[in-house]
């Protein structure tokens, strides 16, 4: 028998060369262990490990995943549900994961489940998402469990993998968040407590159960322990998913990338609904604290960066337009609002806007900001927000001038087709 | 207190905002908006305007 060595970096990926077999997997992290107990002894087990890291979610909220299990405490064998929807279109990690570490995804929810004493475990992937699906279709065939394992797809949309469209997914069929005017909160499938995590988090539960805390700490920051995988693209010579040591600033993370293509405009953190920093994002330590502090977040993990020739108005436009397609059409504000901002910044783009429709833009804003039932209005005017600070200089050269030199070259930013739903 | 709009059941029918303006606008849309806190004065209104709403989208919350 060999002996199992914790890994200390890169962890996620620590098998890469190996291939995501079982026996791959088996052999370099060892058995799974068990929060195997009786009455809720596995459950205080759990609840000590998550608290000790602490382990913080991979799915964008930042939520502290013993948070999410002590709203559960009163619901006993919930659904377990590993979301991989990706709906971010520069998010590649469940793809990565489901290539290289399928079997640490699994081994969390297994450990969650066991711990919480549930025998069901849904994965669900987006319908459109055939590489992840093979990659766990493949893990889940070669083991044996006492739980059952299944995948489940809901439609490739922005908004499927927020936790309540989920939820609602899972229940009814209809992909579509659910109302919840109190949050944090649980959500149901059917009669059921459901507990939802991002496939990356549960990776990562599967090695700190094997490691412990003290290994966990081992590397980051103190209020950012860990690792975490980050998908870079944009101006960058390689485009991929990154495994990263939180607090690792964003210029080492380029460097890692290959490096940029060319000068460097600004990076957008955490997705559509993200935030863009200027200049200054080169210097970031990526972790909590540091770009909560710049007022950002990585999200799922994402970050795209901006070459510094391209037009910020035109990328803006054109994300915007696309997050506009993505609404699920339940909200006014959202149906109306977010094709307004849409058509507000087209007009600052192609046309030349006066001050007055310049203004308008500000005071859509403000009336979309936090009125739809999830967040995705939100997202966008953060994301059109942090545009403005970041980019003002450019913005008021097409107020002033009208549309810029390189307002119709090449999008930088993933547009995959909107679908009709 | 604060009434709480559920923008999904809400159908922009208005009447919220006519039976009482000090509570809630309607932006461009037609959309309710809330304008304040619900004070104590204020809640037989803001129940007045709860059971007038065609889709039930009003509610009243304490937190």
């Amino acid at each position: 028998m060999t002996m199992i060595t914790a890994p200390t970096f890169p962890r996620l990926f620590a098998g890469i060369e190996d291939g995501p077999s079982y026996q791959a997997h088996l052999g370099r992290f060892g058995d799974r262990p068990s929060l195997l107990g009786r009455k809720s002894e596995g459950l205080q087990k759990l609840h000590q490990l998550l608290d000790d890291a602490p382990l913080i979610g991979r799915g964008g909220g930042g939520i502290a995943s013993s948070l999410k299990l002590a709203f559960l405490a009163t619901s006993s064998k919930p659904i377990i549900v590993i979301n991989a929807m990706e709906g971010e279109p520069a998010s590649s990690k469940g793809v990565a994961l489901a290539m290289v570490a399928p079997h640490l995804v699994l081994d969390g929810a297994i450990i969650l489940a066991e711990a919480l004493k549930s025998t069901q475990i849904i994965i669900a992937i987006a319908d459109d998402d055939t590489r992840t699906t093979k990659g766990f279709q493949r893990a889940i065939g070669e083991r044996r469990e006492a739980v059952t394992l299944e995948i489940s797809h809901p439609p490739a949309h922005y908004v499927t993998g927020e936790e309540s469209a989920l939820a609602h997914w899972l229940s009814e069929g209809s992909a579509l968040p659910t109302f919840r005017p109190v949050k944090p909160s649980f959500v149901k499938i059917g009669r059921r407590a459901a507990l939802v995590h991002n496939l990356e988090t549960l990776a990562h539960l599967a090695l700190l159960a094997r490691f412990g805390a003290g290994w966990y700490r081992a590397k980051g920051t103190s209020q950012s322990p860990g690792t975490t995988l980050i998908t870079v693209s944009g101006a960058v010579r390689s485009p991929s998913t990154y495994e990263w040591t939180y607090g690792r600033t964003l210029a080492d993370l380029l460097d890692e990338a290959g490096g940029l293509t060319e000068g460097f405009g600004g990076a957008l953190f955490g997705g559509y609904g993200g935030t863009w920093v200027g200049a200054d994002a080169l210097s970031l330590p990526l972790d909590h604290e540091s770009l909560r502090a710049a007022g950002a977040t990585l999200g799922p993990g994402i970050v795209i960066v901006l070459p510094k020739h391209s037009c910020p108005v035109a990328e803006l436009t054109r994300v915007v337009e696309w997050m506009a397609n993505e609404s699920v059409g339940q909200c006014g504000p959202c149906v109306y609002g977010l094709p307004a901002l849409a058509k507000d910044l087209r007009t600052l783009g192609w046309s030349r806007s006066t001050k007055m429709q310049f203004e308008r833009l500000l005071a859509h804003l403000i009336e979309v900001d936090g009125r739809g039932a999830c967040r995705h209005p939100d997202g966008v005017v953060r994301l059109i927000r942090s545009s403005l600070a970041v980019f003002s200089r450019h913005f008021d050269d097409h107020l002033r001038s009208g549309p810029c030199a390189a307002v119709n070259a090449p999008t930088v930013m993933t547009l995959p087709k909107n679908r009709r739903r | 207190m604060r009434l709480v709009v559920n923008p999904i059941a809400c159908d922009a029918f208005g009447y919220c905002a006519e039976l009482a303006p000090e509570l809630i606008h309607l932006d461009e849309w037609g959309y309710p908006v809330i304008n304040r806190e619900v004070t104590r004065g204020l809640i037989p209104l803001a129940q007045e305007v709860i059971s007038a709403c065609p889709r039930r989208a009003l509610s009243l919350r304490d937190d």
